[in-house]
């Protein structure tokens, strides 16, 4: 087998591995809920008989070891099992399946990421490239000292200043991103102006410094030297001999900070009151409400995951020696 | 141009000998060159400890004590008005300093002490332990830690003990990787080598050899983890999954405020109060990124740009 | 291959040199690195340019080009290349000359040439894109190149990448692409520092046939005399920024006029008499040792003399460092044993006991990181005091003392720590720590390949005296021959992991060798400017060329 296929099969395999294993803790958290729980979840009114039918239904009385596998084949289907909201001590359930709570704010949190990054990713790979082929000058400092105060302030921090600047003392956009399926694309993208603008600032800044740092790293190879030394000029230096050997550390950055755009999603959703994935997490974990929790986690795991195995693949086949084994 | 002499002498050899300072000489000579972002980062964390240290003493009423008025405007006795409840947002702020730092620096303490002495472990056993620990933190780095806490906090539910133990373990694994990374690198030095080699136990290779030569990122490290373990705890109380009321945090005090900022066309101290606990988390990490940056620039070139 | 026709004649004036200062950018200020250097190189003719490490010699030779590395500057003086200004010429008229009429050789070959492009296209590059001809003539000559400087298939070699072919052959890729566009001047900045002594043999023959079919001028740099005495016409010798002096090669080894010029071979004239010893302190014993599955010992077996010097020999992969790591216990054997003083040694460093720890000490190459950049020179030599000998307090300092005038170091080095010392101190310093054990065995593992030609020498006097004081046995590893001549009583060659053979230097450095014994000491350059010659013409003529790496 080529080498660079057998590379990518055990690199594809880990994360396999990694996958069922983060969704093995993700799952073996709801072991860990105290005794009293479904007590807590129905209500003090709840009779005996309810609880235990509750625990019944949660699957506690079954070895956790068929539970994991009836929820990771349930999950492989789409079915992220039931809220627990809307439960009542009178025995009616009115809860609704996770997926069908998920699935369209999953919509909204990917349009918004989507649109962030269609922003961020080019802007901070070209200010990151030229602060690094014009180091220590005077744009490289204003640059540099700009995002390290981006990238040490809390997102709401930017996220109100937005706000207050954009949204209150001149209302350019609207300080609440509330959308629903309806809402016509134009109109989506006018609401999330502010929260995208948000996200932007602080992602701009991490990759930005990243790209600047891997770039500089690679220009400082003795090969880069060698190719000035022949005489070659620096956009051939960076076109030529910097780019071919650039791709992984890029992949790198990129993936890197669009996984942290998954994290970051979850403040700026809830500062903006933006229906999304991370302000349906934040409501579950403030009502305790497990099944949803987990079912977020797991996308935002998984997102995680997926992103850096694509980076790592693509660090793979663009390595030379793996492209040409001896 | 010099010419050797005809007798060698080692001793004569040229050789660069520093000049013999005490250990506070030596602080307030780099003192002294510490650029200006630096000193701003210093003064503003002494002021922070000292605000945090004296709260009672400085803030003008009770952590949660209730005025007749919410959200009274900024004025003689309320410096920075009262929030929706009625308590004085100044006071809060003083007593959220001393709350939030305290918090973020026992989590941070306690990360440093489980990942740093697991990190030294794994760098020198290299074996089936390194491998162990190492595979397990790939796990747990492999979840967004923000996600993670928020799935445990609603597990174990939100209280301080336990905010403080998610957040340090979680972190832990990042000061693990940092701590393993850089302990390997020593660890096989040859000066590690002469001391396995003379018989010295593992104790004595860690605390004399290794360690000492580890400080300088380590040190920079706890700055690094400590504003971030600041800005995860007042996320998640920003999300009000954090430190709960009526316990005064910068993160929920922002929460808490929120709404007033609709309020800035028509009374912009209004406006601003929301960003008041939001600034001061900002300038704290701010302050303290900066004097870690001039550290790191003092001591290594090594710095890791996450 | 054709010979270009170029402007110039042989003998005119190709670089003038004059007065050159460079300055380099560390600890927050310019320091002077090139202090006023002339040089004049004419057409055709071949510069050696040697000094020890912080010389100079390379930022001078890349300012041959006009370029100065990034953190240095030109700061005074003129260099005039075949008439162009090259401080005041702008980025771009450098360009011009860079890679078609200067050429660049590197030290480090596998760095220096792009892992993402194949070596026939990096070879072209600067003819091509200075359209000096044709992109296929180029690339036929530079096949003709390969075959020239005795590249195996030369043919299909430039298809490959960086880091599908060998050290030593991507040196001569390496020589191919500077030659390619016909340079006027080739800088050759240590192109065989990295290489194995037999490597280096072949690489330096093919450099030197080819700059002499084409005529091409040359500075070579580097800090061996003996390989410099093969290629250049004439020698500059550097230190500390400034000439030393310049003459012609054949009259500087002859009658170098400066005592230091005299000092950079000063280690080639010791020599110590071998003595035979029966007194067996150290045997190892059919010894076998594996990293993990790649198994690096075959059956080794080695006796060490009391209280006399036996080196071992051989080229990097030769297993004699790993054999130093059996006998300290690092890397217990898989098979075989070490029996030290009648007793055989439990095979990890675990089982030991203090006592056998203290009787084997060990000495590093890299002085520097064999000591704690922590702790000052009392406490590096005073541990083992207190370790083994159970010193405290002033008994301990008074000890150290001792040790410190044994090393012929005084007491003001106590609290000094070890970025405080130069090279030769921190090395002694290393030998008092071996010596505060009061050990009965050293295993030296290239402890002077670091230091300086003048330091080496005085290093190995020191051991010498030991010796001769203290009765202590040596093991020395080393790849460099005149340190085996200088210091040991028995010479084992080791090659590919087996011990080629073992015995007294005097049977060992004389006929008849073994096939790979005679192929490592005649790939040692001598300090003849015929060497080289001599040595090919011997191997051309020998029927059967002796079998190689």
């Amino acid at each position: 087998m080529h080498p660079i296929l057998a590379t990518i099969l055990k690199r594809l395999g880990l994360g396999v591995v990694t996958l069922t294993i983060v969704s093995a803790i993700i799952f073996s958290s709801i072991s860990m809920l105290p005794g009293d729980f479904g007590q807590a979840v129905l209500g003090q009114a709840a009779t005996k008989e309810t609880v235990a039918a509750f625990r019944k239904e949660l699957g506690l009385d079954k070895p956790a070891v068929v539970r994991y596998f009836e929820w990771i084949g349930g999950v492989a289907q789409g079915d992220l099992g039931t809220s627990f909201s809307g439960r009542a001590s009178s025995g009616v359930d009115r809860s609704r399946p996770v997926a069908q709570l998920i699935a369209p704010r999953l919509q909204n949190t990917l349009f918004l990421a989507g649109v962030t990054a269609a922003i961020a990713v080019p802007l901070a790979l070209f200010l990151g490239l030229t602060a690094a082929l014009y180091r220590n000058s005077l744009y490289d400092r204003s640059v540099n000292a700009f995002t390290l105060t981006t990238i040490a302030t809390p997102e709401f921090f930017v996220a109100y200043v937005l706000i207050l600047l954009l949204g209150s003392l001149w209302p350019v956009f609207p300080s609440l991103a509330n959308v629903d399926a309806s809402t016509p694309l134009g109109e989506r993208l006018y609401r999330v102006a502010l929260p995208a603008l948000t996200l932007t600032l602080v992602i701009v800044a991490h990759m930005m410094r990243m790209t600047r740092a891997a770039i500089i790293n690679l220009l400082a190879s003795p090969y880069i030297e060698m190719a000035r030394l022949k005489g070659a000029s620096q956009s051939e230096i960076i076109l030529k001999h910097a780019l071919p050997n650039a791709w992984a550390p890029i992949a790198t950055v990129i993936a890197f900070n669009l996984a942290y755009l998954v994290i970051g999603v979850v403040v700026v959703e809830v500062v903006f009151v933006y229906p999304g994935v991370g302000q349906l997490m934040v409501d579950a974990v403030t009502t305790r409400d497990i099944p949803v929790v987990q079912g977020c986690a797991l996308i935002f795991a998984a997102t995680y995951i997926l992103l850096n195995l694509i980076a790592d693949i693509i660090g793979i086949v663009t390595n030379p020696r793996l492209l040409h084994p001896r | 141009m010099t010419d050797t002499p005809e007798t060698y002498s080692a001793a004569a050899e040229v050789s660069f000998v520093r000049k013999r300072r005490t250990r506070w000489e030596r602080i307030w000579l780099a003192l002294k060159k510490a650029p200006v972002s630096a000193w701003f980062g210093m003064v503003v964390v002494g002021i922070y400890v000292i605000v945090a240290v004296f709260a009672p003493l400085i803030a003008p009423y009770g952590e949660a004590e209730i005025f007749p008025v919410p959200n009274a405007p900024w004025g003689a006795e309320h410096v920075f008005g009262t929030d929706q409840i009625g308590r004085d947002v100044f006071s809060r702020l003083i007593y959220g300093a001393r709350n939030t730092m305290g918090i973020a620096l026992a989590t941070t303490v306690l990360s440093f002490l489980i990942g740093g002495s697991l990190g030294l472990i794994a760098a020198i056993n290299r074996g089936w332990l390194d491998q162990l620990i190492s595979r397990g933190v790939d796990v747990l780095m492999a979840i967004p830690s923000l996600i993670f806490a928020l799935m445990l906090l609603s597990i174990f539910g939100s209280s301080v003990p336990s905010l403080i133990m998610i957040i340090a373990v979680l972190d832990s694994t990042r000061v693990f990787r940092l701590t393993r990374a850089v302990a390997v690198n020593v660890a096989v030095m040859d000066y590690v080598e002469a001391a396995r080699l003379r018989g010295e136990g593992l104790g004595w290779v860690m605390r004399r050899e290794i360690l000492p030569n580890i400080m300088p990122p380590m040190v920079a490290e706890f700055g690094l983890r400590f504003s971030f373990v600041f800005l995860t705890i007042a996320a998640l109380s920003f999300l009000g999954v954090g430190i709960q009321p009526p316990t005064a945090d910068w993160g929920s005090m922002v929460r808490e405020n929120a709404s007033l900022i609709q309020f800035a066309q028509y009374d912009l101290k209004a406006g601003l109060t929301p960003l008041l606990p939001a600034g001061a988390i900002a300038l704290l990490t701010v302050a303290v990124n900066f004097i870690v940056d001039w550290f790191l620039h003092k001591t290594s070139g090594l710095r890791d740009e996450h | 291959m054709s010979t270009d026709k170029r402007q110039g004649r042989k003998g005119d004036v190709l670089l003038e040199m004059r007065d050159v200062r460079i300055e380099g950018f560390s600890d927050e200020r310019w320091h002077p690195i090139i202090k006023g250097v002339d040089l004049t190189l004419k057409r055709g003719e071949v510069m050696g340019l040697i000094g020890e490490s912080g010389a100079g010699k390379s930022t001078l030779g890349k300012a041959a080009m006009g370029y100065a590395q990034p953190g240095c500057r030109i700061c005074g003086g003129s260099i005039v290349f075949d008439g162009i200004d090259l401080i005041k010429a702008g980025e771009a008229e450098k360009r011009k000359l860079w890679g078609t009429r200067i050429a660049y050789v590197a030290q480090s070959a596998a760095a220096s040439f792009n892992p993402a492009h194949r070596l026939i296209d990096q070879t072209v590059e600067s003819a091509t894109r200075m359209g000096l001809r044709p992109d296929a003539d180029s690339r036929n000559d530079a096949v003709q190149l390969f075959r020239a400087l005795k590249l195996p298939s030369p043919e299909t070699i430039g298809q490959r990448y960086p880091h599908q072919v060998s050290g030593g052959q991507l040196q001569r890729v390496m020589t191919a692409m500077a030659m390619s566009p016909r340079p006027d001047l080739i800088i050759f900045d240590e192109p065989t520092t990295a290489l194995d002594v037999t490597t280096q043999v072949d690489v330096l023959a093919a450099m030197r046939e080819i700059v002499e079919t084409f005529h091409t001028a040359a500075i070579y740099i580097t800090h061996d005399l003996a390989v410099v005495a093969q290629m250049a016409d004439f020698i500059k010798v550097l230190r500390y920024g400034e000439e030393v002096e310049e003459a012609p090669t054949r009259k500087m080894l002859d009658a170098p006029e400066k005592p230091y010029t005299r000092s950079l071979w000063s280690v080639r004239s010791l020599a110590k008499p071998e003595e035979k010893g029966d007194d067996i302190i150290l045997s190892i014993d059919h010894v076998d040792a594996a990293y993990g599955k790649h198994k690096v010992l075959h059956d080794v077996t080695i006796t060490v003399p009391r209280g006399k010097t036996v080196a071992v020999v051989g080229e990097s992969g030769s297993g004699k460092s790993t054999t130093a790591r059996v006998i300290t216990g690092l890397l217990p054997p898989m098979a075989g044993k070490v029996v030290f003083d009648g007793q055989p040694l439990p095979p990890a460093l675990a089982g030991r006991s203090k006592d056998q720890l203290r009787r084997i000490q060990m000495i590093y190459q890299m002085a520097d990181t064999a000591m704690n950049p922590r702790q000052t020179v009392e406490e590096i030599i005073g541990r083992p005091l207190e370790f083994y000998l159970g010193l405290s307090g002033a008994r301990r300092e008074a000890r150290v003392s001792e040790l410190l005038k044994m090393i012929e170091l005084d007491d003001s080095f106590m609290d000094r720590l070890p970025s405080e010392l130069s090279g030769g101190q921190k090395q002694r310093i290393c030998i008092a720590r071996a010596l505060a054990a009061e050990p009965e065995l050293i295993i030296c593992d290239e402890v002077t390949s670091a230091l300086d030609q003048i330091v080496q020498e005085g290093i190995l006097k020191l051991l010498l005296r030991l010796q001769k004081d203290l009765g202590i046995t040596y093991i020395f590893i080393t790849h460099d021959i005149a340190t085996v001549k200088a210091i040991s009583d028995e010479i084992v060659v080791m090659f590919q992991g087996k011990v080629v053979e073992q015995g007294l230097k005097s049977t060992i450095l004389e006929p008849p060798y073994p096939d790979y014994t005679q192929l490592l000491l005649s790939s040692v350059p001598e300090m003849d400017p015929d060497w080289l010659t001599r040595l090919l013409a011997a191997r051309e003529s020998s029927a059967n060329p002796p079998a190689r790496k």
